[in-house]
């Protein structure tokens, strides 16, 4: 049998020339999750992550070299038993952490499913690192999770210790890639519920046009609080309420009011 | 006597259907496959409960709540038979389809044939005195079938079933796990099954009369007598069971007639009904055709069947009750599937049928079981997995597995078993403990827990490490051990059960000659696998008492686990299935030349299978609860339902002919935002599950909030429905161990 190689794909890819077959850090996979892009999705969690959201609910993913190391041949014989079943179900999706950490290793696997494979990709992120990609990096990916956390710029920046701007930018970027996009938005009593700012973020998501096919709003749980304690690490938002159902249909209902399509 | 001619029926039962071979001789199968038509379409005609539907059971809901409060909430001292209780009604004058047991609903039976130990236990518990002839009776003049199997067993096996290494057996009570044809009761009336089995017993006259053949002659005769008396209790409610049903109505009550004298007569540990929305959706159309029935009326007579079957009861002790979670009866129901022709046997009545768990609410009974196949009309799947998200009460058997060994007529005994209706039986087995057994391999034998020598004649285990080979070779010879004794108890019991308390209603709606399987099972097996493959990847010390007893083990490094789609694991886990069902086939003998087959099925009794089993090499504390049936251990599976599909789809169905059981639970939002993402989504895995040559698998939609708010508050959560191993409970009738172990099992949530 031929192994199959590794660096084929990637020497298509100006930001991994010259790198051998890159190594990923992966956190751990998901077999069948059904919340992360359109079907039952196979997803790599990949480690390491540039935020620092205070309601983080896997900041075990926070660490680059906390993950467990694979080659890109491993990740695929991951991946490759199901993809009968993905090809008809749904498709797979590289979340993390934040997959860009490791944009090189990211890339060459989406290639890879895409070439092999021949699945639906999605990518979850928030889009900060993705400034330094070239524009083909994007190619085998056919759908982008994008993680806004909030709409006003300085509360953005508390809440994640970076700035909102990179986000927004590459949303208008990805409509202009072509790319079908889902916004996500995690409600937070008193952090990200005020109707200003779901309204102003609607706004925003409106005026990227039909390129956003919905937008879903995730209610904030509290179970990831034991993570930060075994993690030996206090938990800012461990007196934060999760929203009730009335708190998270109202915020569905803002956007909706203005048109968008929400789950 | 004469040969059955088709004299003996009127034509007008029977017309406008197509003829065929079923109108001379008794072939259900054949009737259906000529006449059912297939239903491709939606859910869209359904029809929602009359209020005569919410009437009666608004009632029957009254005395389930005081059957709940009081745990039995009344008992007939008249020991059962067919005919020995007056009729008895629910709401007569409201009632479609009737009959219930004894002569008022709830009110339970005492079966003392299948064992006098079972009736006064469950009359004690519950304050009641066992009447002192009835006692005197079956004391001085008649014995019983737990009785008989107590003079036979030997000391091993009294040894396995105290210390829990074989456990579960039907010893005390009735075997059950037969399906009658309770159809045949419908389409021809009792006086021709009465003729046919005239016929089948002159047919041997001229035989040689062994054992055997005078043994079945009897046998033929008591069905005949037990036809009669059917015909008697239908006379009881004031119809004439004598002659073919005429119309949906009758070929509904006629039907349900068929099964009652079956639980009227025997209180089998599993009572299936068999295989009946297709059959009885031919009278439903046929009346729909002629404008004498509307839907609403069809759906009323299907929602009042379902009603009756949910109050099938059995009186039992309380230690059943907590093995097995409550009343089970499984009055299992096989829907869909489809034809050896590629027709789909879906039919609008089973979607009819599916519709009761709104119409009524969910329940656990009857076992609503989904025969599905890849094939199965696309409206029908989207269907299931609706009522699936809704409901968590109906569970799906791999058609496409079990058409090819069993046909398109086959029906589901208790749980998974799966059996041609009227053509075939099982004796009941229940299980071996396969983890126990490893046990038994490292300590030559003696109990883990009590220190007493269980197994005869094995030598312990010594090193400080455990060695793979070594245990592997004990493990073996242990298994040889095990199967020998469990098949002889099995012997023993279904000697006895034929002789002191035969079927007779249930046989007489099978054919004369027919396949009968012993049917073996394992527990443990993902403790056992994963035990076996912490020897082999890690290092498993051994920490032994000061008897030098093996009493628990201390991993170094990974192993591994069951449930990953990872081989190394899972190969020991199929082998661990293949390497037992040969160690059964090697069997010297058994009872009436019955099949030997198996299950990987618990049932609830992995809670408690769990609690006789000591600390096990996977580093599994002593005490805890197995995996039910053949799930990957609780927290062990960690890439997701679908790669712990995977690994339990690679068990051999063809090693456990008998039924391979999985239990996916998963909250609502885990399977998708929407509602028609949610059912495309779980119509997908089932697809992929049973493309992948997955047997069996209960599916549990809910939130661990929901659950947690009944444990605390039951009584705003009557009808909360939850499926274990092969069956569905009313989660507020569980233990609270039980409870707690439903809620800790994976929720395939990520979190």
């Amino acid at each position: 049998m031929p192994t199959q190689s590794s660096t084929a794909a990637s020497d298509q890819s100006p930001i991994a020339a010259g790198e051998p077959s890159p190594q990923g850090y992966l956190h751990s996979v998901e077999t069948g999750a059904a919340v992360d892009g359109p079907g039952m999705r196979f997803v790599f969690f990949l480690s390491g992550c540039q935020f620092r959201c205070l309601y983080c609910h896997n900041p075990d993913t926070w660490k680059l070299h906390s993950g467990r190391p694979v080659t890109l041949d491993e990740a695929m014989a991951e991946v490759r038993p199901y993809a009968g079943f993905l090809k008809i179900a749904g498709g797979v999706t590289v979340s993390g952490g934040e997959p860009l950490v490791q944009a090189a290793f990211t890339g060459a696997l989406f290639r890879r499913i895409k070439s092999e494979l021949g699945l639906h990709t999605a990518l979850d992120t928030q889009g900060y690192l993705a400034s330094g990609l070239p524009d083909d990096w994007f190619d085998p990916v056919d759908l982008v999770l994008l993680d806004i956390k909030h709409s006003d710029p300085d509360q953005y920046q508390a809440l994640t210790g970076k700035a909102l701007q990179p986000t927004l930018d590459f949303a208008r970027r990805l409509v202009n890639l072509g790319k079908k996009i889902w916004i996500r938005y995690v409600l937070v009593p008193n952090i990200t519920d005020r109707d200003v700012d779901i309204l102003t973020l609607a706004d925003f998501v409106v005026s990227l046009g039909p390129a956003v096919e919905r937008v879903e709003v995730l209610p904030f749980h509290q179970m990831g609080a034991h993570k930060w304690e075994s993690l030996g690490m206090d938990y800012p938002l461990a007196r934060v309420p999760t929203p009730t159902a009335e708190q998270v249909e109202r915020a569905r209902t803002l956007f909706a009011s203005r048109g968008l399509m929400v789950a | 006597m004469t040969a059955v001619s088709k004299s003996t029926v009127s034509v007008e039962p029977w017309r406008t259907f197509v003829d065929g071979p079923w109108k001379t001789r008794v072939d259900t199968r054949d009737f259906i496959q000529r006449n059912y038509r297939p239903y491709e379409g939606d859910d869209a005609f359904l029809a929602g409960p009359t209020e005569r539907t919410t009437g009666v059971w608004t009632t029957l809901a009254a005395l389930l709540k005081q059957e709940r409060e009081k745990g039995v909430l009344d008992v007939s001292p008249i020991p059962t038979s067919i005919t020995a209780h007056d009729a008895g009604y629910i709401d007569r004058a409201n009632e479609i389809i009737v009959g219930v047991q004894t002569d008022a609903p709830l009110k339970r039976a005492i079966f003392p044939n299948g064992g006098m130990r079972m009736v006064k236990g469950g009359l004690e518990a519950y304050g009641y005195k066992i009447d002192p002839e009835v006692e005197m009776i079956w004391s001085k003049y008649r014995k019983d079938h737990n009785s008989a199997v107590f003079d036979v067993y030997t000391p091993e096996i009294l040894a396995a079933r105290k210390s829990a290494v074989i456990t579960g057996l039907p010893d005390a009570y009735g075997r059950g796990r037969i399906i009658g044809d309770y159809r045949r009761v419908a389409l021809y009336g009792t006086d021709f099954l009465k003729e046919e089995k005239r016929r089948e017993f002159h047919e041997t006259d001229d035989m040689v009369f062994t054992d055997d053949l005078v043994r079945l002659r009897e046998e033929l005769s008591e069905q005949v007598r037990a036809l009669d008396e059917l015909c008697q209790m239908g006379a009881k409610y004031g119809f004439d069971l004598s002659r073919p049903a005429d119309n949906a109505r009758e070929a509904i009550q006629w039907t349900y007639f068929g099964y009652l004298a079956a639980v009227k007569e025997q209180n089998g540990a599993a009572m299936s009904i068999g295989r009946i929305s297709t059959f009885l959706d031919i009278y439903i159309a046929r009346d729909l055709a002629a404008g004498t029935l509307t839907e609403s009326e069809a759906q009323e007579m299907i929602d009042d069947l379902v009603i009756k079957l949910r109050i099938v009861r059995f009186l039992r002790t309380p230690e059943y009750d907590q093995l097995f979670s409550g009343d089970p009866t499984w009055v299992t129901e096989a829907i869909g599937g489809v034809g050896e022709d590629g027709r789909p046997l879906v039919t609008k009545t089973s979607f009819r049928i599916l519709h009761t768990l709104y119409n009524l609410g969910p329940a656990p009974e009857p076992n609503l079981t989904v025969l599905w196949s890849t094939k199965l009309p696309e409206a029908f799947k989207t269907f299931c997995a609706k009522v699936s998200i809704d409901t968590s009460a109906i569970q799906y058997e791999n058609d496409d597995v079990m058409r090819p060994l069993w046909g398109d007529d086959y029906g589901i005994a208790c749980c998974v078993s799966a059996m041609r209706i009227g053509k075939q039986m099982q004796f009941f087995g229940a299980r071996a403990n396969l983890a126990k057994a490893l046990l038994y391999a490292i300590n030559g034998g003696v109990d883990e827990k009590s220190g007493a020598k269980g197994a005869p004649g094995f030598e312990p285990i010594t090193g400080d490490v455990l060695d793979y080979d070594e245990v592997v070779a004990k493990y073996e010879k242990m298994m040889d051990w095990l199967a020998k004794t469990y098949v002889k108890a099995l012997n023993c019991i279904h000697y006895s059960h034929d002789k002191y308390a035969y079927e007779r209603v249930e046989m007489a709606l099978h054919d004369r000659d027919i396949l009968r399987t012993m049917a073996c099972g394992i527990a443990g097996l993902s403790v056992a696998a994963d035990s076996l493959s912490a020897i082999k990847y890690a290092k498993v010390h051994v920490i032994r008492d000061d008897k030098g007893l093996a009493v628990d083990y201390r991993i170094e490094g990974d192993y591994p686990a069951y449930g990953n789609n990872d081989d190394r694991a899972d190969s020991i886990a199929v082998w661990l299935t293949e390497t037992f069902m040969a160690k059964i086939k090697a069997q010297p003998h058994f009872y009436r030349n019955a099949m030997p087959t198996q299950s990987v099925l618990t049932i609830t009794s992995n809670v408690v299978y769990g609690k006789k089993t000591g600390n096990t090499p996977d580093g599994r504390r002593g005490g805890t609860p197995f995996a039910p049936g053949a799930n990957p251990m609780n927290g062990r599976d960690v890439k997701g339902f679908v790669a712990a599909g995977a690994s339990v789809a690679k068990l051999p169905y063809c090693s456990a002919v008998d039924g391979i059981s999985w239990t996916a639970s998963a909250t609502p939002g885990a399977l998708g935002h929407l509602p028609e993402e949610r059912q495309r989504n779980l119509a997908n895995c089932l697809d992929a599950f049973s493309a992948a040559g997955g047997h069996h698998v209960n599916v549990n939609v809910f939130n661990r909030e929901t659950l947690l708010d009944a444990m605390e508050h039951p009584e705003l959560y009557p009808q909360l429905t939850v499926r274990v191993s092969g069956y569905a409970v009313n989660f507020i009738k569980l233990s609270r161990e039980q409870q707690l172990d439903v809620i800790s099992r994976t929720f395939h949530e990520k979190v």
